[in-house]
């Protein structure tokens, strides 16, 4: 087993090595499957959900001060818990406890969540549709490792 | 060790290219940080010369240490000179311990200490009168600005003119506090019973980001505030708006809002100039800024967040989470209280 000493696993039982290529295997058809489902459960993505609205929606409810409120990971200084935290936002039910959680009502509840909820706690604040379309765009994106060295 | 004599030159390039890795690794600020090496202002450029002055000198003596160590190990120790005793270097060594060791350092400090007190003494002695006087109060952990003959009180922002020399009176109300304009001037200290002075000027019309710079407690990080130069015409409009009373609520929401303002105990800390009816004399407890022309800001909350309906939510309602240990409490007031609340709030322009 000299390509073994290559890579620096000399030390390594049998046992173990059948393990490794095992775990990468596993990841592998896990990574390739994920890579898939898109086309198997025919839900294509949105064509205006880009990397460029999802980080415009980033920096928007940096400006509006959501994040004096919410706790919406990736925003700086967003860790307030006046309102409810807004993290892994694709496996909410419902917005606000009142509408279900759809791409839409999303949409309409950043712009005017006074006109759907009268006297809730959560302000109007002028958002635009384009500006609530990006910052939906950004609280259902499901972060990976790449954002972590993007940012 | 014939091995490190092999290396030598390798090893001295992996250390130097280590330090030099040191600095591009180092997080690049945002771009609104300021920076004393970007002067706008007459005293800052004489800092920021000193400052390069030093720099430069640090550098020659850097490079000249390093220039000598190479010398040596090329070199390496004189042939035949196997003991401790014989590589000593007898009076050639003495010559440079006294030259490179005591009369170059002795040099290189007395001019840094000479261009000090120079700069020291051009900074402090401004020449021109100052045109505008304005009192500046460090509070934890926020800054309360007061022009005295106009009779303008706001907070964390300082209007100023142009390319004019403007006087800041500094106090403290509670602890040592420092004011710091990095692009405009070096740092003063707020002293408790102690009135302080300084002289700024910007050259340049623009928004000037200031900071605490001496550790006043938990928000010490968040204790900002802006200077905003602006032509002669932009000042004096802002003064003219600044001088005002409040303007009673133009609509039901907002109108509702003072209400609570007034109810909900906001009155106790803040004023609202042209606010009636006030329910106490809370003349001795000024804790927090003066609101009447909030809106008119461009900040909230020491200059930590942008004034918007947004922050001011937050800010209002659960101000123990936006800066922990500030003086201004968590209000509980409800939720429908909150959206009156800040619809007048942000009618106060």
């Amino acid at each position: 087993m000299h390509w073994l000493a290559v890579i620096g696993a000399s030390h390594m039982t049998n046992n173990m090595i059948y393990r490794v290529i095992a775990f990468f295997l596993a990841a592998g058809s896990l990574f390739s499957a994920a890579a898939c489902s898109n086309n198997v459960n025919g839900v294509p993505e949105p064509k205006s959900v880009t990397r460029e609205s999802i980080e415009s929606g980033r920096v928007f409810m940096a400006n509006y001060g959501c994040g004096s409120c919410h706790t919406i990971p990736g925003v700086p200084g967003a860790d307030s818990k006046a309102g409810p935290p807004l993290d892994r936002f694709f496996e909410r039910m419902y917005i606000a406890g009142r509408i279900d959680n759809t791409a839409d009502n999303l949409i309409q509840w950043i712009m005017n969540p006074q006109e759907i909820d009268p006297g809730n706690a959560m302000p109007d604040l002028g958002v635009t549709e384009d500006e609530a379309r990006s910052m939906a765009a950004y609280l259902y994106h499901k972060p990976t490792i790449l954002d972590w060295f993007q940012r | 060790m014939n091995w490190l004599k092999r290396y030598r030159y390798a090893g001295a390039a992996f250390f130097l290219s280590s330090l030099l890795s040191a600095c591009t690794a180092a997080p690049i600020s945002p771009a609104n940080m300021p920076s004393m090496l970007e002067p706008q202002g007459p005293a800052a450029a004489r800092l920021a010369e000193l400052w390069w002055l030093m720099f430069g000198l640090g550098a020659l003596i850097f490079l000249l240490v390093v220039a000598l160590m190479f010398a040596a190990l090329s070199r390496g120790r004189r042939a035949g000179a196997d003991s401790a005793a014989d590589s000593r270097g007898g009076d050639e060594g003495r010559k440079w311990v006294i030259r490179g060791g005591i009369l170059l350092p002795m040099i290189v400090i007395a001019v840094t200490f000479g261009y000090s007190i120079y700069t020291l003494a051009v900074v402090e002695n401004a020449p021109g009168d100052p045109a505008v006087h304005i009192n500046v109060t460090g509070r934890r952990w926020w800054w309360e600005v007061n022009y005295p003959v106009e009779g303008i009180t706001t907070a964390n922002e300082i209007h100023i003119p142009v390319g004019k020399p403007v006087q800041i009176n500094l106090e403290s109300a509670d602890v040592i506090h420092s004011f710091w304009v990095p692009e405009l001037h070096g740092k003063m200290d707020l002293v408790p019973t102690r009135l302080n002075s300084i002289i700024i000027q910007a050259d340049q019309p623009g928004v000037y980001r200031g900071q605490c710079a001496e550790f006043c407690g938990l928000q010490h990080a968040h204790m900002g505030f802006l200077v905003i130069a602006e032509s002669n015409e932009a000042y004096e409009e802002w003064k003219s708006a600044q001088v005002q009373p409040a303007q009673s609520p133009a609509d039901e929401l907002a109108a509702d809002g003072q209400d609570v303002f007034v109810s909900q105990g906001c009155v106790f800390c803040h004023t609202v100039r042209g606010l009636e009816d006030k329910p106490v004399d809370r003349s001795a407890i000024d804790l927090g800024p003066d609101l009447t022309h909030l809106a008119s800001r461009q900040t909230i909350a020491g200059a930590s967040l942008t004034a918007n309906t947004g922050n001011l939510a937050g800010w209002v309602s659960d101000a123990q989470h936006v800066k922990p240990g500030a003086l201004m409490p968590n209000t509980y007031i409800n939720a429908q209280d909150l959206q009156a609340l800040l619809a007048y709030l942000m009618s106060l322009r």
